[in-house]
């Protein structure tokens, strides 16, 4: 174990060689600029490659190829990046193939700004690109967890040869905190026979593709990647909590937003509200699970993000109507101070007492 | 008996969706002639395109990936910058290459990507039905210039191979036809030496493929074949633009 200071993008490159990853193809965009910054000088030490391409578009097809041929990849980019790189997500997700992708969420929609939001999550958890898909969406909210994430992200790409989205926003790119870092390097890729290598180094013919002309062809691929996300759903819903045993009121955020929200959650208790937190960890599949359980006992619910008002969506669906659910939520690359998402939590809990 | 004449290797037994009188199977043999004959079957790795092409995927029997349209040159510099001794080659129709794909295929060549690019021309949207492509010849009707290309109207029919030349990273580039036996044995040649330039790492390779489309010419094959040779090789002259010196 060594431990460094490191920038948010820094530890994501990092972790991303320690989880094996040696093939990186991006396209420079603020504020996850210093990821490909790190890749470019540390992926060929390892005996990888960083490669700039000409867009997004070419990124994202890239990685397919790469992942077509067996390798663990990655590629970066924020919010309007990420909306070139949708036609790609769809195809990598239609011919299963494993690969990681990085999200640092930016103010938009449109050219926005480069400030930090979460105004993304619909796109990332949603689909984003045409047809019906999933991407495994994982949201960490420490430089630490970036680190650690990665790994995380690349073991369920190859699990369920899916791709898998890491978002953060411009706040956690930029940040810098102390970093364990684990000294291994030599990480166990399973075994990839499916993989485009050419026929001389596996049996039979290869293909990797997601046309289906015949309707009954291309339902049977939909229900198979339907089985495969019902499993996600069930296997991998992740989140943390504190303070949840005795909440009445309970604070639903991921990323940026759950730190502020912990923050808060302590000066409600100081205040003597019974404030708690849920952080969910998975924004697809949404712990939908641990959410509903919490619904059982709960007064109210308050997501806190930065956006319209998007998780909270999610977050009703698995309430199912057992308790109010609000949202505060601030906008275009505004971050939530602590002072004003306490004032709608006392509001929120007198209303709740009251009532 | 001696055999001098049978299917290649490299291309399945079965029957293709292309309609009579097209010159894509002529193509698709040619390419999967020059694998057997370098011996790279179990090697090579394709990359597939969207148009009428799209079925390369089921036809060729190699390894194969479907990409997205215009896209496959990203898709092929992903597969071989992560295997860099395996031949890697993508199967593009002008729609997709010279339209939606100007960007991959121009600045994979621009970045020396050791891929080769079969690139089939004939002047219009094939399987989306028989409209407008960048290569459409200047007063030609397509189902989106009903009245011939105009040129206030559509700009000009893009020359593919012309805009390679200068880029320091394409190291073949060769315009061939399949309009009649000749031209056929060219165009095997020129594809042949485009998969060579690739094997020893030259850079670069395209062979720009004149191809017909009776159906969305609304011309008999014979007299597409004509059309081939009267109108698209003046405006698409024939040859190699671009040849390293170790494959002369």
């Amino acid at each position: 174990m060594s431990r460094m200071l490191m920038k948010g993008n820094e530890a994501i490159g990092e972790g991303a060689i320690r989880a094996g990853c040696r093939y990186f193809f991006g396209y420079p965009i603020t504020p996850q600029s210093e990821l490909t910054h790190y890749l470019a000088r540390r992926l060929p030490e390892v005996g990888g490659l960083y490669l700039q391409a000409e867009s997004e578009v070419a990124s994202i097809n890239m990685v397919y190829g790469a992942a077509g041929a067996g390798a663990r990849v990655m590629t970066s980019s924020s919010g309007p990046g990420i909306s070139l790189m949708q036609e790609g997500l769809s195809y990598l997700a239609g011919a299963e193939l494993p690969c990681v992708v990085v999200n640092m969420m930016r103010g938009g929609p449109g050219l926005g700004n480069i400030a930090p939001s979460q105004a993304d999550y619909f796109q990332a958890t949603k689909g984003g690109g045409h047809g019906d898909y999933h991407l495994i969406v994982l949201a960490p909210n420490s430089v630490q967890e970036l680190y650690d994430i990665v790994k995380k992200a690349f073991e369920l790409a190859d699990r369920y040869r899916n791709p898998v989205m890491v978002m953060a926003d411009g706040i956690m790119a930029q940040m810098m905190e102390p970093v364990e870092l684990d000294d291994r390097y030599e990480v166990e890729i399973p075994p990839k026979p499916w993989a485009t290598t050419g026929r001389a180094f596996h049996e039979g013919k290869n293909l990797i593709n997601s046309c289906y002309v015949v309707p009954e062809e291309m339902e049977e691929l939909n229900l198979r990647l339907l089985k495969k996300y019902n499993e996600i759903r069930q296997k991998e819903q992740a989140c943390d909590s504190f303070l949840l045993e005795d909440a009445e009121i309970v604070l639903v955020a991921f990323g940026t937003a759950s730190r502020i929200s912990r923050a808060v959650v302590e000066k409600a208790r100081a205040l003597g509200i019974p404030a708690g937190l849920i952080r969910p960890v998975t924004l697809w599949p949404f712990p939908s699970d641990f959410v509903s359980r919490a619904a059982e006992r709960v007064k109210c619910f308050l997501t806190v993000e930065m956006n319209m008002g998007q998780m909270v969506e999610d977050v009703r669906l698995a309430v199912q109507g057992r308790a109010p659910v609000f949202h505060y939520g601030r906008l275009g690359g505004m971050v939530p101070v602590v002072r004003d998402v306490l004032e709608e939590v006392k509001k929120l809990y007198s209303g709740s007492e009251s009532s | 008996m001696k055999k001098v004449f049978s299917r290649p290797k490299s291309l399945k037994d079965m029957p293709f969706h292309y309609c009579p009188g097209c010159t894509h199977g002529i193509a698709h043999r040619l390419v999967c002639e020059v694998i057997d004959e370098l011996d790279i079957q179990g090697v090579a790795v394709g990359v597939g395109s969207v148009g009428c092409s799209v079925f390369t995927m089921n036809y060729f029997d190699i390894d194969m990936l479907q990409g997205a349209h215009g896209r496959a040159p990203a898709v092929a510099t992903g597969i071989k910058r992560v295997l860099p001794d395996r031949v890697v080659f993508t199967y593009q129709g002008d729609g997709d290459l010279a339209a939606i794909g100007t960007g991959e295929f121009i600045h994979a060549a621009t970045r020396g990507e050791k891929i080769t690019v079969i690139y089939i021309n004939n002047a219009v949207y094939g399987m989306t039905g028989g409209q407008m492509a960048p290569t459409t010849l200047m007063g030609q009707r397509t189902k989106t210039t009903p009245g011939g290309r105009d040129k206030d109207i559509n700009g000009f029919p893009i020359k593919v191979c012309e805009i390679l030349v200068p880029l320091e990273g394409s190291a073949y580039v060769a315009r061939v036809s399949l309009h009649n036996p000749k031209s056929i044995i060219q165009a095997k040649k020129a594809i042949k030496k485009a998969f060579t330039v690739q094997i020893k790492g030259l850079g670069f390779s395209l062979v720009e493929v004149l191809s017909t489309c009776p159906t969305n010419w609304s011309l008999t094959p014979l007299e597409a074949v004509k059309w081939l040779e009267e109108n698209m090789i003046p405006y698409y002259p024939l040859g190699e633009f671009k040849t390293p010196a170790e494959v002369v």
